[in-house]
């Protein structure tokens, strides 16, 4: 009897080691896929801040106008506030978009999972004893780590420039941790998101519409084109309606967080509130994969 | 006997005739190919009609977005650098200009730049190579993207209503008459040929490096600077290197800036000015330059895949 259960143990301990190694292949052949583009990563990487700059002198030319004549403030440069943000407030905004954009940004997720499905790809995960899921979130989070590997140079060599339009500093500690763990969480979320939408492929042949149509909103209500802030609350209070959605965890949230705009029991709310988008998300998203595995007739050989 | 051997020099002389006539009949009339290349383009979006529909409706929308930017940043701030002109109504014309640029970039080159890369990684150039055709004509034009040209109209839109407005506004002294017309389209196409002559040259790159599928993303990043009035980089040392940079290097600020001024006409200034004239120099050189890089790049390709 005991030597029944202890062989059963076994066999489960070798069915979690064999699952952890293909996993952890999955794992090794996407970090060296992506070490294949290093140059064009490092390249890619400092033409991210390309737009941050426009940002810094249009706003510069914008808080020019509204500071009172002549004057400024401690940072050197033109005060007064739009919505509350400094001229530096506004710049360090973009720089801290720029890192969650980093971690949530799932480039060709979507398109990839839609073209899958309608290539016929896709038998070859209802084949294999492998998750569909599972193996694209370990291929990002592989391409993500080699990302965050090569762009840490650059993006410390941006932020040390333009260390002096973080007026207040670094943030104090529990701030800092609400940060990372957003981030981490905007990952989860942006991951999971785009896979639901990859997955409506399932229904409709065609999503480059749907995507383009999520890519847009992503842009504007995440926070990614200005801080949400800046919404109107009236006649229409557009900004209650953005601040209920989940797109503002992928650009807006963590950046508030850094910069102290969002505090105290808000700032654990949002933790909160994005932790609850992201299982909706996986749950929404294993249930289109099933139901979408169950419709699917495949097409191509 | 002359009937039937005629002098050899005439034989000669006729001929070289009919090789003309051949080489006439070969060497194709661009105007023709173009416009074939244009409807079949439309044939094609049409037999996808809803796909067209919705294609038109998201580049809409994405200039939607953009306008409500500005109507946000114009709810907090009275223009854009103290001192430039750029008011709402003048900002919006400088808007207006940037979509219809834009929009003629799409509809014409987007689309065939990124299949320009596309046939050098798979090394379906040679056939285009060997087409007797001009290959620079040959690969910049096939596609025509139809669905981009909306954008286009919707810029126009937002110029008349802009200028509307600012004629209604008896503060401000702009001089609009109808023939200004003409000096913008004219600036309009010189700031297109200049904007064609990057891309080709951004799509060169991709034979010598390759891979280069993130041409948009690239496009995007580096047209970033074209977007804006150029004054609002005259103020410290590197927004003067930069404004150096996107007016003498690449030229792209005076392709948004010369034919917004033209109408805008931001603080009353006259948009006659050397930079007015640099425009049309900047057109010619970055034509030239560009027919030269990919001429180049052209030299270096090397077939794939065979």
């Amino acid at each position: 009897m005991r030597f029944l259960r202890l062989k059963r143990l076994g066999k489960w301990v070798r069915a979690v080691i064999s699952d952890a190694r293909t996993w952890w292949t999955f794992f090794k052949i996407s970090i060296n896929e992506r070490l294949v583009y290093r140059g064009d990563f490092m390249i890619g990487t400092l033409m991210r801040f390309l737009p941050t700059l426009t940002q810094i002198f249009l706003w510069w030319a914008i808080y020019d106008v509204i500071s009172t004549a002549g004057s400024a403030d401690s940072s050197g440069g033109p005060d007064g506030q739009i919505a509350g943000y400094r001229y530096g407030d506004m710049v360090a905004y973009y720089l801290m978009v720029t890192i969650s954009r980093a971690f949530s940004s799932m480039p060709g997720l979507t398109s990839g999972i839609a073209n899958q499905i309608r290539s016929g790809e896709v038998k070859k995960f209802l084949i294999q004893p492998v998750d569909m899921q599972g193996c694209l979130l370990m291929q990002r989070i592989a391409h993500k780590l080699v990302y965050y590997l090569i762009a840490a140079l650059p993006f410390a060599f941006v932020f040390y420039l333009c260390g002096a339009f973080f007026i207040d500093g670094w943030p104090v500690a529990d701030k800092l941790l609400v940060f990372f763990m957003s981030l981490v969480l905007s990952f989860a979320l942006g991951f999971y998101l785009e896979c639901t939408i990859g997955l409506i492929g399932f229904w409709f042949l065609e999503v480059t519409s749907l995507t383009f149509i999520y890519m847009l909103m992503n842009f504007l209500l995440s926070g990614h084109m200005f801080p949400l802030e800046l919404l109107p609350e009236g006649p229409v209070n557009i900004r209650a309606v953005v601040e209920f959605l989940p797109f503002k965890y992928l650009a807006y949230f963590p950046a508030a967080v850094f910069l102290g705009k969002v505090e105290g029991a808000a700032m654990y709310q949002g933790l909160v509130v994005e932790l609850i988008w992201v299982v909706f998300f996986i749950v929404v998203s294993r249930v289109l994969w099933f139901r979408g595995v169950k419709r699917y007739s495949g097409f191509g050989g | 006997m002359s009937a039937t051997h005629p002098p050899r020099r005439e034989d000669s002389a006729s001929e070289s005739s009919t090789l003309e006539s051949l080489q006439a009949r070969l060497s194709p009339s661009y105007l023709h190919v173009f416009l074939t290349f244009a409807r079949n383009s439309l044939v094609r979006d049409m037999s996808f009609r809803m796909n067209f529909i919705l294609q038109c409706c998201a580049t809409m929308s994405w200039a939607a977005m953009n306008f409500g930017l500005f109507k946000i940043i114009y709810r907090h701030t009275e223009s854009i650098g103290r001192g430039t002109g750029w008011f709402e109504d003048e900002f919006f014309i400088f808007l207006g200009t940037i979509w219809i640029i834009n929009s003629f970039i799409q509809t014409f080159f987007m689309a065939n730049a990124e299949e320009f890369s596309e046939l050098i990684r798979t090394g379906n150039l040679d056939f285009a190579l060997l087409k007797p055709i001009d290959t620079q004509f040959l690969i910049s034009f096939p596609r025509v993207n139809w669905a981009q040209l909306p954008n286009g109209v919707l810029g126009a839109i937002l110029i008349l209503v802009s200028l509307n407005n600012l004629a209604a506004d008896p503060d401000r002294t702009i001089y609009i008459s109808i023939w200004n017309i003409f000096p913008f389209m004219f600036y309009v196409m010189c700031g297109v040929l200049v904007m064609y002559s990057v891309m080709i040259v951004l799509a060169s790159t991709s034979i010598w490096l390759g891979r280069n599928q993130n041409l948009y993303t690239f496009w995007f990043y580096v047209t970033n600077f074209y977007r804006y009035p150029m004054e609002i980089y005259q103020r410290n040392g590197i927004g003067m290197a930069l404004w150096a940079t996107f007016t003498f290097v690449v030229p792209i600020l005076v392709v948004s800036n010369v034919p917004a001024r033209v109408l805008a006409q931001p603080m009353g200034r006259s948009w006659m000015n050397w930079e007015a004239g640099y425009a049309v120099l900047a057109a010619v050189g970055s034509l030239v330059a560009s027919r030269y890089v990919f001429n180049l790049a052209l030299k270096s390709y090397r077939s794939a895949s065979s």
